[in-house]
C-alpha cells in the first residue's frame, strides 16, 4: 500500500512540484528585470556571458592556493553525484521507464563505486568544512544543512538499494529522492540551475567592459 | 523605527533586480570569496567575507522574493530587516569594502558581489548609515563641484603655475575642441604635475583639448557613498558642459572610480547615452602612441612594477594599455605576482580613503600590497590613479618602506620628445 503510494502518486506529485517549482523560480528571477545598460560597450555581452559560463569551472589562482581542499572536495562531490545520477544502471532504467522512454549506456560497476566514493568523500568533507571553518560556519544557515543532509541520505539509501534485492530499500531511496525533489525548488539546491544565470549576468556585464571574467 | 530607515528599506527593495535575485539564489555559502578579499586575508576575521557584508540585503531578498520568506511574512514570522542591521553592517559595507571587485572574479557561481555591495550602499546612504567623511565629501561635491572643496579659482591658480612652468597656454572653455579633460581634486591639489604632463603631451601630439570652467572635476562622491541622485547630478554637470562645448570626447583622468562613474555608470545615471565618447587618459595615450603622435625619446633602466587601479583595470577594462605604455619607457618592467584583473587593491578605493574611521584598518590590510612589492623586489611602483597613489604613499610611509610611487602619465611626459 505505502509502496504503491511512493511508487505512484507521490512520485508524480514530487516530480510535478519539482518541475513547476524550478520553472517558477527561474521565471520569477527573470521577471525581477535588469535595466538595459546605456553605456557604450567595449566588448560583447553575449561572448562574455558564454565565456563566464565555462571559465568559472576553473578556479582563480588566489582561490586554488588557499582553498585547495575545498575545491577538490567540491569537484569530487559534484562530478561523483552527476555520474551516479545519470549513469548508474538503475537510474537509467528508471528514467527510461518513467520519463524519457529511451535509455543510454551505463557506467561499469567499478566506476559506480569510484563515483560513489568521490561523492561521499566530497560531501562529507564539505559538510565538515562548513561546520568547522569560521567563514563557512558564519555564513551557513538551516537551508545549507537540510540540503546537505537530504542529499547525503538519498545517496546512502541509493547505495544500500543498489542490489535491488530488498524492495523496502528501493522504496526508501525513492521516498527520500521524492522529498529531495519537493524541497529542491525552495532551497539553495536551486543553484544547480541558477548558476547559469548568475554566471551569465556577470559575464555579460564584464564582457561589455572588455574584461575576461 | 525612523522615517529614513523606511526610505532605506524601500531603496533596498528597488535594488532587488534579476541579477541580485540570481546571485542570492546561486550562493551556496562556500566562502571562497573571502580568499579574494584583502580585508579577510590580512586580518583573518570571517566577518570581512564579502558575501557576509550583504546579509541585510539577503535578509530582505529572502523575505520579499522567496517562498519561505513570503510564507513567514504572511504568518507574522521570520526575520525582518531592522534598523539595527543597518547600524551593525555600516562599517562592513563602507570601511571594509573598497568595491575593488576581486571577490566577483573568483565566485564559482559567478556572483558579482561588488555590484551588490554597491547597490546595498544605495539603501544605507538613504537610511543615513554612511560614514561622516563620505557624507561631507558628497555635500562639498554638490556645493562646490568637488569633494575636497576645490573651486574653479583653485584650479585657475594651479593652471597659472602650470602655464608659468611650461610656457604653455592651458585652453579653458575652448568651443569645439576635440577633447574635454577632467581632473580629480587629488590631482589639482596634490599632483599638479599630472596637469602639466598632459598639457605637454597634448601640445606635443597636437591634441585639440580644453578644460571646462563649469565641470572640471571627475571625482564622483555619489558613486562612492551609493547615492544615485548625487551621482547623477555630478555626471549631469559634466555632460552638460561637454555638450555645451561641443567636444567629441571627455577624458577621464588618472582616477579609478571617476572612470567607472563617467564611463560605465554615467549614461545609466542620467538615463540616456552621451553625445560624446568617454576615454580614459591611458586609452588616449596608447592611441596617440599607436598613431605615432606620442614620441618618446629614451627609456628607464630602473626596475619598475605596475599597480593596477581596480576601477580602471578589473572593473573598467583598461588592462593592456598601461602595460603597452609602461613597456615603451621602462626596460625593466616587472609584473607583480597577482596583476592585471587579479591585482590586489591599495585598500583605499570605494570611498575608504575619504572615511577617516577606516584608516587603521586600511593601513592594517596594506600588508597585502607590501607583500606583493616584497615578492616583486622592485622599488619603483607606477600607477594611474591619484587616489591609489596617495594611499600607496601612506602605506609605504607607515611601513617605512623604500618604494617610490609615480604616475604613468607623468613618467611618459618625462620621456617626451618635444
Amino acid at each position: 500500500m505505502i509502496g504503491e503510494f511512493i511508487d505512484g502518486p507521490l512520485w508524480t506529485f514530487a516530480l510535478t512540484v519539482f518541475v513547476i517549482g524550478v520553472i517558477w523560480r527561474i521565471v520569477s528571477i527573470l521577471l525581477s528585470g535588469v535595466r538595459s545598460d546605456l553605456a557604450v560597450p567595449k566588448g560583447s555581452a553575449g561572448n562574455g556571458a558564454f565565456r563566464a559560463m565555462f571559465s568559472r569551472f576553473v578556479p582563480e589562482r588566489t582561490v586554488t592556493k588557499r582553498g585547495k581542499l575545498q575545491l577538490i572536495a567540491g569537484y569530487a562531490f559534484h562530478l561523483g553525484l552527476f555520474a551516479l545520477l545519470f549513469f548508474a544502471q538503475p537510474h537509467i532504467d528508471f528514467f527510461a521507464q518513467r520519463i524519457t522512454g529511451f535509455s543510454w549506456p551505463a557506467m561499469p560497476y567499478w566506476a559506480f563505486i569510484v563515483s560513489a566514493e568521490l561523492a561521499f568523500a566530497g560531501l562529507i568533507f564539505l559538510w565538515l568544512y562548513r561546520l568547522l571553518n569560521p567563514v563557512t560556519r558564519l555564513l551557513s544557515d538551516l537551508d545549507d544543512h537540510v540540503g546537505a543532509i537530504l542529499v547525503f541520505v538519498v545517496m546512502l539509501s541509493g547505495c544500500l538499494a543498489l542490489a535491488q534485492s530488498f524492495e523496502a530499500l528501493r522504496l526508501l531511496h525513492l521516498l527520500l529522492a521524492e522529498l529531495l525533489l519537493l524541497y529542491f525548488p525552495f532551497s539553495k539546491l536551486m543553484h544547480a540551475f541558477t548558476f547559469v544565470m548568475s554566471r551569465g549576468y556577470t559575464g555579460a556585464t564584464m564582457g561589455r567592459k572588455g574584461v575576461n571574467a | 523605527m525612523s522615517e529614513t530607515f523606511d526610505l532605506g528599506v524601500e531603496a533596498m527593495k528597488a535594488q532587488l533586480d534579476a541579477k541580485v535575485a540570481s546571485y542570492f539564489s546561486s550562493c551556496v555559502h562556500c566562502g571562497l570569496c573571502a580568499e579574494a578579499c584583502l580585508f579577510y586575508t590580512e586580518t583573518g576575521d570571517p566577518h570581512f567575507t564579502p558575501i557576509y557584508k550583504l546579509e541585510p540585503m539577503k535578509k530582505l531578498w529572502r523575505r520579499e522574493k522567496t517562498f519561505w520568506g513570503k510564507l513567514g511574512a504572511s504568518l507574522g514570522m521570520g526575520e525582518e530587516l531592522t534598523e539595527q542591521d543597518f547600524a551593525d553592517w555600516e562599517t562592513l559595507v563602507y570601511d571594509s569594502c573598497t568595491l575593488c571587485g576581486r571577490c566577483s572574479m573568483v565566485c564559482p557561481v559567478g556572483n558579482d558581489i561588488t555590484y551588490m555591495i554597491r547597490k546595498q550602499r544605495e539603501a544605507f546612504s538613504v537610511a543615513g548609515y554612511a560614514p561622516e567623511g563620505m557624507k561631507e565629501a558628497s555635500r562639498r561635491a554638490l556645493k562646490f563641484g568637488s569633494p575636497m572643496g576645490v573651486t574653479f579659482k583653485t584650479l585657475q591658480a594651479t593652471l597659472s603655475h602650470v602655464e608659468k612652468d611650461t610656457g604653455l597656454t592651458i585652453p579653458v572653455d575652448q568651443q569645439g575642441a576635440d577633447y574635454m579633460t577632467l581632473f580629480s581634486s587629488m590631482e589639482i591639489v596634490n599632483f599638479p604635475e599630472y596637469i602639466e604632463s598632459i598639457a605637454r603631451i597634448f601640445k606635443s601630439a597636437g591634441v585639440s583639448w580644453t578644460i571646462s570652467s563649469k565641470a572640471y572635476e571627475a571625482t564622483n562622491s555619489g558613486i562612492q557613498i551609493g547615492n544615485k541622485e548625487i551621482a547623477a547630478e555630478l555626471v549631469g554637470r559634466v555632460v552638460e558642459a561637454a555638450e555645451d562645448l561641443g567636444v567629441k570626447y571627455v577624458v577621464s583622468p588618472e582616477c579609478g572610480h571617476a572612470y567607472t562613474a563617467i564611463r560605465w555608470e554615467g549614461p545609466n545615471l542620467i538615463g540616456r547615452a552621451f553625445n560624446f565618447e568617454v576615454v580614459h587618459i591611458l586609452e588616449l595615450l596608447e592611441q596617440l602612441q599607436s598613431e605615432g603622435r606620442l614620441k618618446l625619446k629614451s627609456t628607464e633602466q630602473t626596475p619598475m612594477t605596475l599597480h593596477d587601479p581596480c576601477q580602471i583595470v578589473r572593473r573598467g577594462g583598461v588592462v593592456d594599455q598601461p602595460r603597452v605604455l609602461l613597456n615603451s619607457v621602462a626596460d625593466n618592467f616587472k609584473e607583480m605576482p597577482d596583476h592585471g584583473v587579479m591585482n590586489w587593491c591599495c585598500g583605499g578605493g570605494g570611498g575608504v580613503s575619504a572615511n577617516e574611521r577606516a584608516e587603521e584598518l586600511r593601513l592594517e590590510v596594506f600588508t597585502r600590497k607590501k607583500r606583493q612589492l616584497d615578492q616583486t623586489g622592485v622599488d619603483t611602483m607606477v600607477t594611474a590613479c591619484a587616489n591609489c597613489r596617495i594611499i600607496l604613499e601612506e602605506g609605504i610611509e607607515h611601513y617605512e618602506m623604500d618604494t617610490e610611487v609615480i604616475s604613468l602619465t607623468e613618467l611618459l611626459a618625462e620621456h617626451l620628445q618635444e
